[in-house]
């Protein structure tokens, strides 16, 4: 009976995994179906490094280089900020702090994941923004660097969840044996632990990269949507993510602007598959 | 895509009753609608009208798929929609139920506040860049616009940016901020003294400033005001339309007499719109 039990559940688990292989490739071939039309009329490499992104006027330039830039140059500042703060902050965690504190430290990390990406950007908008225009003298706060900010805040409990757990799983032996050599903590921790999780640290990494590409909603509130080239940091832009969002909900079902859209989820897709790629290679390096 | 499926979803629950209906289209007219839509239901009880936005565009594409009755748009429906209409059997019906002044907004700090039709279209398109080539102080312009989609967007860029000429090809410039909504417009505009946008005229408050416009360097500024709309002194208003499926009928009929009278239209001034007439 019991084996009958097992058996049953171990097929369950295995339907539950093909059926989310099968999932994503639907995913993919509706992504392809509708966007691959596009690249007919606009042409692939017109599309990619296109520069001008005028997509309802007669006849529609669909460029998207200024997005992909945007994108990257939002998701570069955000993994700047995020991954010091992140690692240092799953040394802490992990290494350093007393019991309570850590309990109290690693619930907090995570409530700050539950907090919705709206509410981040609204607040972003009313806080961030004024501060920012403020302090750096810009034209406006709504730049690439007000979103880089928010999207730390995002990537933070990813990046100190996984770090964290890659730390403990560094064996105990390991840091013994430097510390029974004559280490100090912190050398034992930068010298000896860093390293040995640096796989997992890097696994963490790449899946907050991962996440931060993919958020809409605070980047779509402060990053001011202006699909220029961006020369700083410190200027709006308009990342892949906002221009679904932003413009999905009033093309007309059918028409080129629409299909550009599906596009735009395609080259999205494949950046995002390359992260999580790169991500699990990491992450089975270390075993 | 959501919001689509859903009315799908509960368009055979309003039509199984016959005194309901769906109305859906214009972001910028959702307020006025639902007011008149309270309004009529005060008075018809019996009568149940559900509005919901989602954009000028989203409303004539389900009149055309036949997912509300009444699509609202802050735009003219256009001939390709038209002749996908017809395709489907259906005759599209136009009506205008309220006019809307387009506000060109600065901040009150701003000193600049006269402009012609040329000017902001150069301000726009990005040719004039420094407020101090306005009379202004010496200052990066900020330009705020709407997202390309939204109806104000696409009016502005065909009647100012254009100067509605159909062979232009001006364009905002690349480097205009897009924001989502009207209100992000004017709170951007309400804390930055460089920046420049546009909105229908129910946002103004006393944090933006609006300018007097000009068709042209020897025509008159005219400030937006109801009066100088109705009277089409001001140069940048527009109809909000109504699209039904062939003339009106029912409760559909009843609803626009009503919001043609003089009760409705007045509920178009408490909404900060421009009613037809006076």
């Amino acid at each position: 009976m019991r084996k009958f039990k097992e058996s049953i559940i171990e097929k369950l688990i295995i339907v539950c995994g093909l059926a989310s292989i099968f999932f994503v490739i639907l995913i993919l071939l509706f992504l392809l179906k509708e966007g691959l039309s596009v690249f007919k009329t606009a042409g692939f490499v017109d599309f990619i490094l296109g520069r001008k992104w005028y997509p309802i006027s007669e006849p529609a330039q669909l460029g998207i280089l200024p997005l992909i830039i945007g994108s990257l140059l939002v998701t570069f500042g955000a993994v700047v900020i995020s991954v010091p703060i992140g690692v240092a902050c799953a040394v802490f965690i992990a290494e350093v702090a007393p019991s309570r504190i850590k309990e109290l430290l690693k619930a907090t990390v995570e409530l700050l994941s539950a907090i919705p990406s709206v509410v981040l950007g609204f607040v972003g908008m009313v806080t961030l923004v004024p501060w920012i225009k403020n302090i750096f003298h810009l034209p406006t706060g709504l730049t690439a660097f007000s979103g880089s900010i928010m999207l730390a805040f995002m990537a933070m409990p990813t990046i100190v969840s996984i770090a964290e757990d890659a730390l403990y799983s560094v064996p105990k032996t390991y840091k013994e044996g430097a510390l029974a050599l004559g280490a100090t903590h912190w050398q034992a921790i930068y010298r000896v632990m860093l390293p040995a999780a640096s796989s997992g640290i890097l696994a963490a990494v790449m899946l907050g990269i991962g996440r931060v590409i993919g958020e809409t909603m605070a980047v779509m509130m402060i990053t001011g949507n202006a699909a220029v080239i961006p020369t700083s940091l410190f200027q709006p832009v308009r990342t892949l993510t906002a221009t679904i969002a932003a413009e999905m909900g009033e093309t007309v079902v059918g028409s080129e602007h629409y299909f550009a859209l599906f596009a735009i989820g395609i080259v999205l897709f494949i950046i995002s598959f390359l992260i999580n790629v790169t991500a699990d290679l990491f992450l089975h390096k270390k075993r | 895509m959501l919001v689509v499926s859903v009315c799908i979803w509960l368009n055979p629950l309003f039509a199984a009753s016959t005194d309901s209906m769906q109305i859906k289209g214009s972001d910028t007219m959702v307020n006025l609608v639902q007011s008149w839509a309270e309004e009529y239901m005060n008075i018809n009880h019996d009568d149940f009208i559900a509005v919901t936005g989602g954009g000028s565009g989203t409303g004539i594409a389900s009149l055309i798929s036949g997912t509300c009755d009444i699509a609202m748009s802050s735009r003219e429906i256009k001939t390709k929609e038209i002749d996908m209409a017809k395709q489907r059997g259906i005759e599209p019906h136009e009506m205008k139920v309220a006019l809307d002044g387009l506000a060109v907004v600065v901040n009150p700090k701003n000193p600049v506040d006269k402009l012609t039709i040329n000017q902001l279209a150069d301000i726009f398109t990005g040719r004039i860049k420094n407020w101090k080539e306005l009379n202004g102080p010496d200052q990066k312009i900020v330009i705020l616009s709407r997202e390309v989609n939204s109806g104000t967007h696409v009016y502005f860029k065909e009647h100012v940016l254009r100067n509605n000429d159909t062979a232009s090809k001006k364009e905002f410039a690349p480097s205009a901020l897009l924001l989502s909504s009207s209100q992000a417009i004017a709170d951007e505009i309400a804390s930055n003294p460089a920046a420049i946008g546009y909105y229908g005229m129910g946002y103004i408050s006393k944090a933006q400033k609006a300018i007097a416009v000009a068709k042209d360097a020897r025509s008159a500024y005219i400030t937006p005001t109801i009066d100088n709309v109705i009277d089409g002194k001001y140069p940048i208003s527009r109809p909000l339309f109504f699209y039904t499926k062939g003339l009106p009928q029912g409760i559909v009929k009843s609803f626009i007499d009503f919001i043609l009278s003089s009760k409705g239209q007045e509920i178009v001034i408490d909404t900060d719109f421009v009613p037809i007439k006076r």
